[in-house]
C-alpha cells in the first residue's frame, strides 16, 4: 500500500483523475446555470458514454480513441522532450490528404497492403511536414510553437487546393469516397461491435504507443531525448547532440500525427476529407489527451479512450438540448485542472508521508 | 487609385485588431507570463460584447452601444483572464497549459452559450457602427480619404491603445517595473516590488486587450460571429514575436499581416491579383508562409524576456 502511494505513476495517475472530476463537476454547474432541466440528464447521459449505446457505442468509443491516441502520442513525445508540437495538427491533416490519394492512386497494389501503404505514406509526409519546424528551431532558434502553429494553417489551405486539383467530388465538397479495397481490415472487430467503424488501427494504436514507450524509457536514444527535455543544456554538456535530437522528435512526432490522420480516413467507405477552413475535429483533442496523459505514452491510451468515451456520450447528449461542444468545455475545464496537476501532487506526496511518519513513530514507541 | 484605397482601408481593419492583440501579449510577455491562450481571450470579449450587441440592437442608438459593448468585452477578456493569472501566479502552473486550456474553453463555451441563448451556433447582429465620414477631418487630401471615410470607432481605438502602451512600457514608473518583472524578477523584489502583482497586472491587460481584439476583429468584416476568430489570436502571437516585443515594431508587423491578409482574404476585389489566375488557396497561404520565411531571417536576434514562462517564487536565484 505504501509503495503504491508513493508510486510516481500512481501520484499522477490521483493527479489527473482529480483533474478529470474537478472538470466534470464544473461542467455540470455550467450545464445547470444554462440549462436547469435538462442537465441533470445530458450529464449523465454523457458519463454513461459509450455504454449508453450498447456494443456499437463502445465500437465507436474505440474508433474514435484510435486517432486519438495516435495524434495525442505525437504531442505527448513531443513534449516529453522538450519540444512543443501543436504542428500535429497540420500533419494530421496533411496525413489525412496524402493517404486518401495513396488510396485512390494505388488500386494496382496486391489488395490487402493498400492500406498500410496508404497510412505509412500518410505518416511519412506527416514527418516531412513535421521536419520544417524541427529544423527551425534546432538551426535557426525558430520558436516551434509559433512555425507549427503556420505550417497548420499552410498545411489546411494546401490541402483545400490539393483536393480541387485532383480528387474532387462536387456532391461530396471534398474528396471521393475511399475505394473499399483499401479499407482498414476489421479483423473480426465488427462482429464483435456491429454497427461502428472500429478497426485494426486501434491495435496499430495501441502496439504504436508502446514501441513509443520502449524507445523513450528503455532505450539511450530515448534517454538522450528525455534529457534533453529536462535541460537541454546539461544533455549538451554530456555530449547529446540535441540539434539532431530535435529534428529527430520532429519527424518521429509527424509520422505519429501523419499516421493518425491516415488510419481515420481509411476507417469505413462513407469516409471523405471535407473542404472546410477548419481544422479536422480529431485534432482538436490533441494536446488536451497529451496532457491529460501527463505526456506519458501509456497514459496516452488510457487518456484517449477516455475523451472518445464522453466524447460519444456528448453526441448522444444533444437530445437533452446540449451542443457537442459541452464536452470540448468540460475537456478544456480538466486541461485547465491538469495544469495544477503539479500542486495536486505535492498535495498527494504530503499527506501519504505525513500518514505513514505518524504510523512509524507509533511503531517505534 | 480606387484600388489602393480599398487596399489600405482592408489593410488597417486587418491590422487594428493583430495591432491590439499583440499588444496585449506584450504586457503579458513583458511582465514574465507567456500567454497562448490570445485566441480564446478574443473569443471571449467577441461572445459577450456581441451577445449584448444581439440583445440590445433596437434600443440603443449605434455608437453609444458599440462604446457600452467595447467595455463589455474588456471585462470579459479580464474575467477569463484571471484564471490564467491564478494558475500561472498563485499555482506555477505550467503557463503553457493553462492557455492552451483558455484556448479549448472559450470557442466551445461560445458555442454552447450562442447555441442555449440564441437558439443557433451563428449570432447574427446588426452592423450599424460604420462612420460615414468625420466633418472637416474627412476634406484633408488622402489621408482623410484612408483615415476619415467609411471608418470605425475602434480603428482609433487601437491607435490610441498603441500609442498608450508604447509610453506605458517604455516611459513610465510602472512600465520599468512591469519589463523587470520580466527580465530578472530576483531585482524588483529585492527592493520591495510585488512580483505577483505586477505579473497579474500585465495578464490582466492583455486580457483586456485581448477581449477587445476579438470585438474588433468582428466588427468591421462581418455582420455574425460564430464562435471563432479563425486563428488571428496565434497570428498576433507571431506579430508579437516578429515584433520583438516593441509597441512600435509591433505596429509596422501589424500593418505587414494585415496588407498580407487582405490579399488573401479580399484578392477578388483587386483586379491585378485576380488577372494572375492564381487559385486563391494559394493567396490564403500567403500570410503564414511568409511568417515563417521572416521568422527564419528574424529571430536570431530574438529579444524575449528573459524570465517569460518561469514562475517566480521568492527567494530564488
Amino acid at each position: 500500500m505504501k509503495r503504491l502511494l508513493l508510486n510516481k505513476g500512481f501520484n499522477s495517475f490521483l493527479a489527473s483523475l482529480v483533474s478529470v472530476i474537478c472538470g466534470l463537476i464544473i461542467g455540470l454547474v455550467i450545464m445547470f446555470i444554462f440549462n436547469p432541466q435538462g442537465a441533470w440528464d445530458g450529464f449523465i447521459i454523457m458519463i454513461q458514454g459509450g455504454f449508453s449505446d450498447s456494443a456499437r457505442g463502445i465500437g465507436n468509443v474505440l474508433y474514435y480513441a484510435t486517432s486519438f491516441i495516435l495524434i495525442g502520442l505525437s504531442v505527448s513525445f513531443s513534449f516529453q522532450t522538450g519540444v512543443f508540437n501543436i504542428g500535429a495538427i497540420g500533419q494530421f491533416t496533411i496525413g489525412s490528404f496524402v493517404t486518401i490519394y495513396v488510396a485512390h492512386h494505388g488500386t494496382w497494389l496486391p489488395a490487402p497492403i493498400q492500406w498500410l501503404v496508404a497510412i505509412i505514406c500518410g505518416g511519412i509526409v506527416g514527418a516531412l511536414w513535421g521536419i520544417i519546424p524541427g529544423v527551425m528551431k534546432a538551426y535557426k532558434n525558430v520558436n516551434e510553437v509559433i512555425s507549427c502553429i503556420m505550417m497548420n494553417y499552410i498545411a489546411m489551405y494546401l490541402v483545400n487546393q490539393l483536393i480541387y486539383d485532383s480528387l474532387y467530388d462536387n456532391s461530396l465538397v471534398g474528396t471521393r469516397y475511399v475505394p473499399t479495397t483499401s479499407l482498414m481490415p476489421r479483423v473480426g472487430l465488427d462482429k464483435i461491435f456491429p454497427g461502428s467503424s472500429v478497426n485494426l488501427g486501434f491495435f496499430i494504436a495501441l502496439l504504436v504507443s508502446v514501441l513509443v514507450y520502449i524507445l523513450l524509457y528503455k532505450t539511450t536514444f530515448g534517454f538522450e531525448l528525455r534529457a534533453c527535455g529536462f535541460n537541454p543544456n546539461a544533455a549538451h554538456y554530456a555530449g547529446v547532440n540535441e540539434k539532431r535530437n530535435i529534428v529527430l522528435v520532429m519527424i518521429i512526432a509527424g509520422f505519429l500525427a501523419g499516421l493518425g490522420g491516415g488510419i481515420l480516413h481509411l476507417s469505413s467507405i462513407s469516409k471523405y476529407y471535407k473542404i472546410s477552413e477548419v481544422f479536422l475535429n480529431e485534432t482538436n483533442y490533441a494536446i488536451p489527451i497529451a496532457l491529460l496523459a501527463n505526456t506519458h505514452p501509456i497514459g496516452v491510451i488510457a487518456s484517449g479512450i477516455f475523451i472518445s468515451y464522453i466524447t460519444v456520450g456528448g453526441t448522444l447528449m444533444q437530445g437533452q438540448g446540449f451542443p457537442v461542444e459541452t464536452v470540448d468545455m468540460i475537456t478544456a475545464v480538466i486541461i485547465y485542472f491538469a495544469a495544477f496537476s503539479l500542486v495536486f501532487k505535492q498535495f498527494f506526496t504530503r499527506i501519504t508521508t505525513l500518514k505513514f511518519n505518524k504510523a512509524n513513530k507509533k511503531r517505534i514507541q | 487609385m480606387q484600388t489602393l484605397l480599398f487596399i489600405l482601408r482592408q489593410t488597417l481593419s486587418f491590422s487594428i485588431p493583430l495591432l491590439i492583440v499583440a499588444l496585449g501579449g506584450t504586457f503579458s510577455v513583458r511582465s514574465g507570463i507567456t500567454n497562448i491562450g490570445l485566441e480564446g481571450m478574443m473569443v471571449m470579449g467577441a461572445l459577450t460584447s456581441i451577445s449584448f450587441v444581439r440583445m440590445t440592437q433596437d434600443n440603443i442608438s449605434s455608437q453609444n452601444q458599440l462604446l457600452v459593448a467595447i467595455i463589455i468585452s474588456i471585462i470579459a477578456g479580464m474575467l477569463i483572464s484571471l484564471l490564467h493569472a491564478f494558475a500561472s501566479v498563485n499555482l506555477k502552473a505550467d503557463q503553457i497549459i493553462s492557455g492552451q486550456a483558455i484556448n479549448t474553453f472559450a470557442p466551445a463555451f461560445s458555442v454552447f452559450v450562442s447555441r442555449i441563448i440564441f437558439g443557433e451556433q451563428i449570432i447574427v447582429f446588426n452592423n450599424t457602427f460604420r462612420i460615414d465620414e468625420i466633418p472637416l477631418l474627412s476634406k484633408i487630401p488622402i489621408i482623410g480619404d484612408i483615415f476619415f471615410k467609411d471608418t470605425y470607432i475602434t480603428t482609433y481605438l487601437g491607435i490610441i491603445i498603441y500609442l498608450i502602451s508604447s509610453f506605458v512600457l517604455f516611459k513610465t514608473r510602472f512600465g520599468l517595473r512591469l519589463r523587470a518583472c520580466g527580465e530578472y524578477p530576483q531585482a524588483p523584489d529585492s527592493v520591495g516590488i510585488n512580483v505577483s502583482k505586477m505579473r497579474y497586472i500585465g495578464v490582466l491587460i492583455s486580457g483586456a486587450l485581448c477581449g477587445l481584439g476579438g470585438l474588433v476583429y468582428v466588427v468591421p468584416n462581418s455582420t455574425n460571429f460564430n464562435s471563432t476568430v479563425f486563428g488571428y489570436g496565434f497570428l498576433a502571437m507571431a506579430v508579437m514575436i516578429f515584433g520583438q516585443w516593441h509597441p512600435t515594431k509591433i505596429l509596422f508587423a501589424s500593418l505587414f499581416f494585415g496588407l498580407l491578409m487582405t490579399f488573401s482574404s479580399t484578392y477578388s476585389g483587386i483586379p491585378f491579383l485576380v488577372s494572375l489566375g492564381i487559385p486563391s488557396n494559394y493567396y490564403k497561404i500567403l500570410p503564414y508562409a511568409m511568417t515563417l520565411i521572416i521568422l527564419v531571417f528574424n529571430v536570431s536576434s530574438s529579444k524575449e524576456p528573459a524570465a517569460a514562462g518561469k514562475p517566480f517564487e521568492k527567494g530564488m536565484r
